[in-house]
């Protein structure tokens, strides 16, 4: 045996109570954050997409769509829309992180630490959304190459939209991620639900004079009451016609009445609490 | 260590069942406070299930079992603070660093920021992995990977230390350093350990050794007293008599193993 004389430094566990939870919480958050920043690749895959979108169907789009956006680039038209793609993309990226730990084993650290499995949820639900947000705000970046202005109080509030949107969307994909224990099925059942999620928000049209099908599917969709005060917000700052205004920024109608912005962001609000609150619910019963 | 005198691991009439499957029926023992306790049964027996009711990752469908004094259903919160786990498969963070991942393993837990260092030192130290604290764990040998896990393992000064097949598929020499690891915490700290292994040399080295089949605790005693009561000199032999099967049917072979297979072969057909 080789002599391991071992100095001791003494430790102890303290007992658990909402200090811990709350310590908890943010060690699941800043763990997600430190992965962030150190996985360029993750950053760079993920705005593939949704740079597609904007600048090579937008561009692609621009002849065609001109004679009806009254003067409007396409691409200024689906910005807000594209914003939300990008963070959609990385909300459920970070969902599937969850899935990968069950995978790659590190989950049951966390599930044999003395804290409660609603600190993890809510740790990893607030740690995707805030990573989601910030690639968001990459996107957001951009915003002057398809002449919507750099106003502080435009990207401010645009990143309070994005923040909202984020929260919601990781609390969705947690909640199916929390069943699934293979990535592979992940990316699947994902695939799945956030391609036509995302084509029937009406991120990439405005949703007036719809088809009655479409218009239904439209208002049913939770993202169309994310992509619209966004893209009220844009349109409070861009510099057009009433015409143009009219057409492309209608906004969200029911029976006729105009949604009023923030009963959508309440909307948004609302659905995230109840997903993360059932997500919480199903960790827990776990095993 | 600690005041009072119950045992380290207390288990009364412990019975798990998943659907028809009774995986625990019914297992009762004690282990005592700095025992090395072994744990041993062929592939099935029941022995992860025991372990994870132990360590409140399943609920125990009836019976009873208290860990360091603690209720593992009722009190599952101080069960986790007392107890440290190293599983078979990894359960690192891959893409941080060692020091990361104990530095994360200590906050989770609690410990008072001023003694971390310290105590992260210690530990890394231990294990041999002090120059590669920085560095990230993908980058680490599987041997290098377990000795991080035990060092994470003890990191929060656990009183009982659940391995389960800490040493499989590791090299013979870093098997060995492991055991010292264990031995020394085991005099420093008193650690109770209780592990599950399908190497006999490393079940030899236990103070006890129970062990399960089909779900229920066959035999439990010392390693020489086992030996002795089947007049065997080799614990393969009683584990044999016992269980009615050889220790290592149908589990992957390291190198050690393909020694033992191979050695057996050649006596057979010496004969
Ligand atoms: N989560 C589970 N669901 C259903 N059956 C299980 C589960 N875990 C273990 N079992 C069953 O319980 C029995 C004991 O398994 P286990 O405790 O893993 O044995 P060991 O660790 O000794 O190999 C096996 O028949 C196994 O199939």
């Amino acid at each position: 045996m080789s002599a391991v004389a071992v100095e001791v430094v003494p430790v102890r566990v303290p007992e658990r109570s909402w200090r811990s939870e709350a310590r908890a919480v943010r060690i699941v958050w800043r763990r997600d954050l430190l992965r962030f920043a150190t996985d360029r690749t993750r950053v760079v895959t993920l705005l593939i997409q949704p740079l597609l979108f904007l600048f090579v169907l937008g561009s692609g789009l621009q002849a065609l769509a001109a004679a009806s956006t009254e003067g409007v680039d396409l691409k200024t038209v689906i910005f807000p829309g594209v914003l939300c793609m990008a963070l959609v993309f990385s909300a459920m990226f970070s969902a599937a992180t969850l899935v990968m730990d069950r995978e790659f084993g590190f989950l049951r650290e966390m599930m044999v630490a003395p804290v409660r499995r609603s600190s993890i949820v809510v740790g990893k639900c607030l740690g995707g959304a805030t990573v989601a947000a910030l690639q968001g705000a990459i996107m957001l970046a951009l915003a002057g190459l398809v002449h919507v202005p750099y106003d502080p109080l435009l990207l401010l509030g645009l990143f309070g939209l994005l923040l909202l949107l984020a929260f919601t969307v990781t609390a969705f994909g947690l909640l199916v991620a929390v069943r699934i224990r293979q990535l592979q099925s992940f990316t699947s059942v994902m695939q799945m639900l956030v391609m036509p999620m995302f084509f029937l928000s009406g991120a990439l049209y405005p949703v007036s004079g719809l088809p009655t099908w479409l218009e239904l599917l439209n208002r049913l969709n939770p993202l169309t009451y994310a992509v619209d005060p966004m893209r009220r917000l844009v349109f409070d700052h861009l510099a057009i016609s009433d015409a143009a205004r009219r057409t492309l920024d209608a906004g969200v109608t029911w029976f006729g009445w105009r949604v009023p912005a923030l009963v959508e962001m309440a909307i948004v609000l609302a659905l995230g609490l109840a997903l993360l609150a059932l997500a919480i619910v199903q960790f827990a019963r776990t095993e | 260590m600690h005041s009072s005198n119950s045992p380290a691991i207390e288990v009364d009439d412990l019975v798990k069942t998943y659907g028809e499957v009774e995986a625990v029926r019914g297992v009762s023992f004690s282990v005592a406070r700095g025992e090395v306790f072994g744990f041993l049964g062929p592939n099935g027996a029941g022995k992860s299930t025991t372990i994870n009711m132990l360590c409140t990752l399943a609920r125990p469908t009836s019976g009873s079992a208290r860990v360091s004094g603690f209720d593992v259903a009722a009190e599952r919160d101080d069960v986790r603070r007392h107890i440290g786990l190293v599983f078979q498969d990894q359960t690192l963070d891959l893409y941080l660093t060692a020091a990361q991942n104990l530095r994360m393993h200590a906050e989770l837990y609690g410990i008072d920021p001023g003694v971390i260092p310290a105590r992260m030192r210690q530990m890394l130290e231990m294990v041999d992995l002090w120059e590669r604290r920085d560095q990230p764990v993908l980058t680490f040998s599987g041997g290098m990977r377990r000795r991080l896990e035990i060092a994470r393992g003890l990191l929060h000064s656990p009183r009982v230390l659940f391995l389960d097949e800490p040493t499989v598929g590791l090299d013979p020499q870093t098997r060995s350093s492991i055991w010292d690891y264990i031995r020394a915490l085991q005099q420093t700290e008193g650690t109770t350990i209780f592990m599950t292994t399908h190497y006999m040399d490393e079940a030899e080295q236990c103070d006890r050794i129970a062990i399960m089949d089909r779900g229920e605790l066959v035999v439990l005693d010392t390693p020489a007293a086992l030996k002795a009561s089947v007049g065997a000199d080799r614990l393969d032999d009683v584990f044999m008599h016992y269980t009615g099967s050889a220790i290592r049917d149908a589990e992957s072979s390291s190198a050690t193993d393909l020694n033992r297979v191979l050695t057996r072969a050649l006596r057979g057909s010496g004969r």
